[in-house]
């Protein structure tokens, strides 16, 4: 029955990763994300951690994937990178061969060399009949309150840097280098002398 | 919990063969936010192989980690779009080759 599980949620997620990589269109790149990020969480509940799929699901698909979209339309849907062509020679295949090798140590650490070594939890076992979501948040309450309040302060400073990155500045440099009908609108509409 | 007969192998190895992927899409992908979707492929494997670990050493703590990467690739995600937002509004069409100098 696992087994069943675990294959389809693999096929999905592999069909969405070849998606990201090969799609033309950043569009067709974030739905396939949506794909692998569902396998994902398929996988998550096979495996008992099941507030941390519904997690997946709302944070990932919902809401970072959804601002990859906004981002990608308001930059314009347009922009497809024209993957056939190699800007640095020979870059693909030295990037296939890396891949490879990463993969192949990978597996072949996991897979063919592979036994799971490693202490058994004393103190954050699993108790069967406790829901996972009980002691996920008794854990983090606990023994991880220090790594969660810092967590707070990493969202705030994320916070702060994406407003002052987005403010639209009206002394905003603009390149020289470019000439002037390649500038976008608002650069233009920004372009005071600037110093 | 009634699905336990597949061992952490092939969790393992699945999340190996997306990391992978997500490591090849990175360099050979040039338009910056697919770079991001790439990268977060890689996090998805690597979340995947804590919370196999998680289950086979019978150890939430793995699940708590996987909890933190989330939180930290939400965090990472609103600045880097915040940073593709304000290069693409200075250049259209940038590529990662165009904003290789890190000036303008």
């Amino acid at each position: 029955m696992e087994a069943v599980v675990f294959y389809v949620g693999a096929v999905i997620c592999l069909l969405g990763a070849a998606g990201v990589i090969l799609s033309e269109s950043p569009v067709h790149s974030a739905l396939s994300l949506v794909g692998t990020l569902f396998g994902v969480a398929v996988l998550f509940v096979a495996q008992d951690a099941e507030f941390l799929a519904a997690v997946q699901v709302i944070v990932y698909a919902g809401a970072i994937v959804v601002l990859f979209l906004f981002v990608i339309m308001l930059l314009g849907v347009d922009s497809t990178d024209d993957i056939t062509v190699e800007p640095l020679k020979g870059q693909r295949v030295l990037a296939a061969i890396s891949g490879l090798t990463v993969a192949g140590v990978l597996l072949f650490v996991v897979a063919i060399k592979g036994k799971v070594t490693g202490q058994h939890a004393t103190a954050a076992r699993d108790t069967p009949g406790v829901p996972n979501v009980e002691e996920l948040g008794r854990l983090l309450f606990t023994r991880y309150l220090w790594a969660f309040e810092i967590t707070s302060v990493l969202l705030i400073i994320a916070v702060v840097g994406a407003v002052s990155l987005a403010r639209h500045r009206k002394d905003a440099l603009v390149d020289h280098d470019l000439p002037h009908d390649d500038l976008p609108d608002l650069a233009v509409a920004a372009e005071e002398p600037a110093s | 919990m009634i699905l336990a007969e597949l061992g952490p192998t092939p969790y393992l190895a699945l999340g190996a063969i997306l990391f992978a992927a997500g490591a090849v899409g990175l360099l050979i992908r040039r338009n910056p936010l697919v770079m991001f979707m790439c990268v977060e492929l890689m996090l998805n494997a690597v979340n995947l192989t804590f919370v196999t670990l998680a289950r086979e050493l019978d150890d939430v703590g793995g699940q708590v980690a996987v909890f933190f990467v989330l939180v930290v690739a939400a965090a990472e995600v609103v600045v880097g779009l915040g940073i593709i937002v304000a290069i693409f509004r200075r250049r259209q069409g940038a590529t990662a080759d165009d904003i290789s100098l890190l000036k303008g």
